[in-house]
């Protein structure tokens, strides 16, 4: 039986609370991940019995910036250095900041960066 | 009076065969806390959906790890799928569910034969390889790959494997599980494998639950999660018990993937009597358009993929949460408090996959 699955949109400044609520509720992390559109589009996935709650927030892609929630839960300390790193998102007070060091990349923010495929030549 | 010393693990190091650093903080011999270190290998391959159109992709996805392989492509096929609104045909589930037992297989005899090098018992190693080049053999009649199986497509499968064939497969199985047990005993039984594994590395079920960790290392501290249990490809037709061990130590992990196997087993024989005929795959049109986390079981844990489409061949996001990195908050956890000559051997028991981890 598959775990039924639901996106909460959710302002970013309600994020500490809504995610202390999943951890009162007994939920597990399960991922955190950003996707680059006109804004940044961040999902954080947490699973409890009833099923996997996506929590849904977008940033601004010009100094995006976000609390920590490592101090609810700890294990998040991976996926927010690794968004700091691709994206450029600055999040505040994580409990093992890795200041830009968790990913050894030859650029900042290269996943915040431009569309990978190249512009075709135009003609002249 | 002790010292306290900062001793450097890896990112070389004989039990390591990917780069992960490890700064251990060590008072004498004991470790008080250790900081990790990765990313020397990060590849970027999510991004490169901008690039390739989604069909192609999948060779992509299937190229994130030479372990797991075919179960990234099958996990990156679901979710597009889902997306897409795809049926499988019937055979074509059951094949993949055959691939993904024989990946889970091979896997932990894999990992089996590294934690037996890592605590010097080479004759134990070297059979769990020896074992394991059966399997090998088996994938490869059967997708002409040994590491890149390239048996996922979208919609289905690119190979069909004939019933004479499978019939034949399902009696080789039978006497590779029959030689299994030899080493699988002395894993159980012997003294010296106790004695390196019992008691040390130990995570707590709430502490396992708490820092997200997965897969053999969740259920070796007593938690019963296995995303099999969602009931994807042929696991709708099979049932799965999630395999618990309930020491919480590096011994009940190993427990849990060696009692995984056999279930593994189990699960092929049932896909072998019940493969139905009929095709392997369906035509796709249209592109993706929309957005899907598929949930699936590799054979170090959960795994996640997100696909995001936008109606057009290249999708907006692909985004693979593997077992590697949500286990590396609960080794550091496992990693506090032991003694220093245990530590290759803890940080082999949540099997890193490297290559996964910087996908």
């Amino acid at each position: 039986m598959e775990t039924p699955q639901e996106i909460v949109t959710i302002a970013s400044s309600d994020l500490l609370a809504k995610v202390q609520e999943q951890k009162d509720a007994g939920h597990r992390l399960v991922q955190i991940c950003a996707t680059t559109l006109e804004q940044l589009e961040l999902s954080y996935s947490f699973m409890g019995k009833e099923g996997i709650t996506h929590l849904r927030l977008l940033l601004p892609r010009d100094q995006p910036s976000l609390p920590s929630i490592t101090d609810i839960y700890f294990g998040a300390f991976a996926y927010e250095n690794e968004m700091h790193d691709l994206f450029g998102i600055d999040i505040r007070d994580i409990r093992v900041d890795y200041k830009g060091k968790f990913y050894k990349i030859s650029e900042p923010a290269p996943f915040n960066a431009g569309c990978l495929i190249p512009t075709r030549k135009q003609p002249s | 009076m002790s010292n306290r010393t900062i001793i450097p693990f890896g990112p070389q190091h004989p039990v390591l065969p990917e780069p992960i650093h490890l700064d251990l903080v060590v008072e004498d011999e004991r470790v008080i806390e250790a900081i990790p270190s990765f990313g020397f290998i990060h590849r970027g391959l999510e991004r490169l959906v901008e690039k390739k159109d989604f069909q192609e992709f999948t060779f992509v996805a299937e190229r994130v790890c030479g372990i797991c392989s075919f179960i990234h492509g099958m996990g990156y096929c679901q979710a597009v799928e889902r997306v897409m609104g795809i049926t499988l045909p019937p055979r074509a589930d059951y094949l993949r569910t055959f691939w993904a037992e024989l990946s889970r297989i091979h896997s932990h005899l894999l990992w089996m034969g590294l934690v037996a090098d890592a605590f010097g018992f080479e004759n134990l190693f070297m059979n769990s390889w020896r074992i394991r080049e059966n399997i090998l053999d088996i994938v490869e009649e059967t997708t002409g790959g040994r590491v890149i199986f390239g048996a996922a497509k979208i919609g289905g499968t690119r190979r069909d494997v004939t019933n004479d064939k499978l019939k034949e497969i399902g009696r080789t199985l039978k006497t590779i599980e029959a030689e299994l047990h030899a080493i699988t005993d002395v894993f159980e039984q012997d003294y010296s494998v106790q004695q390196r594994l019992r008691g040390i590395g130990i995570l707590s079920r709430e502490d396992a639950f708490d820092l997200g960790a997965v897969g053999p290392t969740l259920r070796g501290s007593g938690e019963p999660m296995d995303a099999r249990c969602e009931g994807y490809a042929a696991y709708r037709d099979i049932e799965v018990e999630p395999i618990v061990e309930s020491d919480c130590d590096s011994y009940a992990r190993c427990m849990v993937r060696i009692r995984e196997i056999y279930q593994s087993f189990d699960i092929i024989r049932q896909v072998l009597c019940r493969m139905p005929d009929g095709e392997t795959e369906i035509k796709v049109k249209g592109y993706p358009n929309g957005e899907h986390f598929a949930r699936l079981e590799q054979p170090r844990g959960e795994v996640l993929y997100y696909v995001k489409g936008n109606g057009t061949k290249h999708l907006d996001r692909f985004r693979v949460r593997t077992p590697t990195f949500a286990n590396i908050p609960p080794l550091l956890k496992m990693l506090q408090g032991c003694d220093l000559p245990d530590v290759p051997v803890i940080v082999l028991t949540i099997d890193p996959c490297i290559s996964c981890a910087e996908r």
